[in-house]
């Protein structure tokens, strides 16, 4: 068990190590998760009000877009090396990690530009955020391994994670709504996330190395 | 005359009927042989004679279509992989990091924590552990003896090279050479995949020609290997 | 036994829609509140119980294959999501298509519907998966992705029905008891769309065994060509 923390751990330092060197995920997520930020704002002319009805689905999509972006890459540096087996937390922490510094960096583009204000308990967002980025991440981290042996991988990963992500997607969306209009409980949809987590977590970790094994 | 003989030693792998297709195309067709340890097996033959696909199966990357490779007794190759060493074509190094970082990553990944381990086998091919240029920035020769050190670094009885020599300088080429048959002679077991077979001229034990999808023939000396 | 059962299932398939439809149609009685366009329910929801056995069946030919490696397996699993999507397909149509005319809009966030119609995308992606997948790991990937599919949908259910009691949406053939006679012409629907079902699975099932020994074959060939030719 210590081997495969020590494996798990050594693979984590590398990843953050060469993203913080390079800065390739880092950078492509963040103009993109940008992009879509203004295009989005064209859409919409923002009183304070509807905006908070509509930012908390903007905003989560704009994330799944770019969370995608980091998603496709990560796999791509790693090397088809015999030793690496119990690599799939290390990969999935990792990407959360990429996400949530994203989410970090857009948070306060998205105040700004969509004159936001939470009305609801505002530390309920750091869960949600924790959950919701959970959830696309172990799941898209596992269907990027399963898109390494597709062709066009880089459209397969999306087309595989958003049905699956439907339920949690949903959730997310609505217990932001929720907290940032104050209009009702998010409570319901942070258990149904911290279910299909769960859910899916262990899901992920049983079946990676049926994926991993098939040549 | 020029037959190899293998009465004495029983053999470290054992290939039977070896058969690798993809799709349509077959790149093996059937291959059997036995090969003994404590031998540098140099596979020649020309491009898409099935040299790389032949490597690959014994490294346990690919899949055979039919047949059986046992490899120290058993056919069950990732059971074996930790004494494996494998270096491929691309080099399987992480750019953006120094020598000894990406050395000291593999040597994790295998459980090592020793760093004089990564410092030695470093020196061993002939580069500077003290190096922190970063990969990327390494000539040819650098990288491609940096990645013989990362396929080496957990010690395998078996290595599995292929094309190490290729676009390197011709100092690099001899060091790796030099290495090889140090390998050899403490007990390894060496297969490489070369075009430039005249650079094992004098480290190889023995020659494996391949064409089509099937191995030709065997032989001592590369001079006999050659003619049609 | 296939040489004859196949025709009389087919005869049997004919039987039953033929009536099914002349009960649909004329037999049944009105719908008091949305008259004739309710209609469409006996296509609707018969459609919609086939597509969700066929996912049922797809789910356990999937682990079937993760357990036991059959290639029997695979091929029930493939051909069952085919013709699930293709039911599939229809719910999704006529959903829309009865919700017309009767409340105004094409599309509510009916949990009936909304749930089929994520199934619908995660059986398509499905079938994308193992059209777009390498030969040799198709059948482990898309195994994988039908238990993903399968523990999805207990989550997909309750996340639609939360959000409907957050935003209520009309619902699309509404709530409260069927009228026995409605009931039966549906299951008559129903049995005509099962022994359909059967008959198409049944055929494509055959068809894929039958690519695959020619696949087989053909690679075996091309084998034994070449190493003529040394």
């Amino acid at each position: 068990m210590s081997a495969i923390t020590n494996v798990a751990r050594a693979s984590l330092s590398k990843d953050l190590r060469l993203e913080w060197r390079s800065k390739d995920a880092i950078n492509s997520m963040l103009f993109f998760a940008l992009l879509v930020v203004v295009i989005f704002s064209f859409s919409f002319d923002p009183t304070a009000e509807e905006s908070r009805r509509i930012a908390g689905g903007l905003v989560w999509v704009a994330f799944l877009f770019a969370a995608v972006v980091a998603l496709n890459q990560t796999w791509a540096r790693e090397l088809r090396n015999q030793v690496l087996d119990a690599l799939f937390l290390a990969k999935a922490f990792g990407n959360f990690i990429f996400v949530i510094v994203l989410e970090t960096f857009m948070t306060p583009l998205f105040i700004v530009f969509y004159n936001l204000r939470a009305l609801g308990p505002a530390y309920q967002l750091l869960i949600v955020s924790a959950l919701g980025t959970w959830a696309l991440v172990v799941n898209g981290t596992f269907f990027a391994a399963m898109s390494l042996r597709t062709r066009s991988r880089e459209i397969m990963l999306p087309l595989l994670l958003f049905p699956i992500s439907i339920p949690a997607l949903l959730a997310t969306v609505e217990a932001t709504t929720a907290i940032l209009t104050g209009d009702f409980s998010a409570k319901f949809w942070i258990v149904l996330l911290a279910a299909y987590n769960v859910v899916f977590t262990t899901a992920c970790l049983l079946l990676f190395d049926t994926v991993l094994k098939a040549e | 005359m020029n037959h190899v003989s293998h009465a004495a030693a029983t053999p470290i792998i054992v290939i039977h009927d070896l058969v690798k297709q993809f799709g349509r195309f077959a790149a093996l067709r059937g291959v059997s042989a036995e090969f003994v340890s404590g031998r540098l097996y140099a596979i020649v033959g020309e491009n898409g004679a099935g040299k790389t696909t032949l490597l690959r199966s014994l490294a346990g990357l690919t899949r055979p279509t039919r047949g059986t490779i046992s490899m120290l007794g058993t056919t069950d190759l990732r059971s074996v992989c930790r004494q494996v060493g494998y270096m491929a074509h691309p080099s399987l190094l992480y750019d953006e990091m120094a020598g000894m970082e990406n050395l000291r990553y593999f040597a994790r990944l295998y459980g090592i924590q020793d760093d004089q381990h990564c410092a030695r086998t470093t020196a061993a091919v002939g580069l500077d552990p003290k190096l922190t240029r970063p990969v990327g920035q390494y000539s040819q020769g650098m990288r491609q003896r940096m990645s013989l050190a990362r396929a080496m670094i957990h010690d395998p009885r078996i290595l599995l090279l292929d094309e190490p020599f290729s676009n390197v300088d011709a100092h690099s080429a001899r060091q790796m050479t030099h290495l090889l048959k140090q390998l050899r002679d403490a007990g390894k077991t060496i297969f490489v995949v070369t075009h430039q077979a005249s650079q094992l001229e004098h480290a190889a034990d023995e020659f494996v020609q391949m064409e089509a999808g099937l191995i030709t023939r065997r032989t001592r000396e590369l001079m006999m290997a050659e003619t049609p | 036994m296939i040489r004859r059962t196949f025709p009389i299932l087919g005869v049997l398939t004919a039987v039953l829609l033929s009536y099914g439809l002349y009960e649909a149609l004329i037999g049944a009685p009105t719908e008091q509140s949305m008259g004739d366009v309710q209609r469409i329910f006996y296509y609707h929801a018969p459609s919609a119980w086939t597509a969700f056995l066929l996912f049922g069946i797809n789910f356990v030919a999937s682990v079937v294959y993760l357990i036991r490696r059959s290639m029997k397996a695979d091929i029930i699993a493939l051909v069952s999501a085919e013709v699930g999507v293709v039911f599939c397909t229809v719910v999704l149509v006529t959903g829309p298509i009865w919700a017309r005319p009767v409340w105004g809009i094409w599309w509510t966030w009916d949990i009936r519907l909304t749930s089929t119609l994520v199934l619908w995308l995660i059986y398509v992606s499905y079938l994308i998966l193992r059209r777009f997948s390498s030969s040799g790991q198709t059948p482990l990937m898309a195994a994988v992705l039908a238990i993903f599919g399968a523990l999805d949908v207990p989550l997909v259910y309750f996340s639609i029905r939360f959000f409907r009691t957050q935003h209520p949406q009309p619902v699309i053939g509404g709530e409260g008891s069927i009228d026995p006679k409605m009931l039966q012409v549906a299951l008559i629907n129903w049995a005509g769309f099962l022994c359909f079902a059967c008959l198409v699975c049944w055929s494509r099932y055959r068809l894929e065994l039958l690519q695959r020994e020619v696949e087989e074959t053909e690679a075996l060939e091309a084998l034994l060509d070449s190493r003529k030719a040394q």
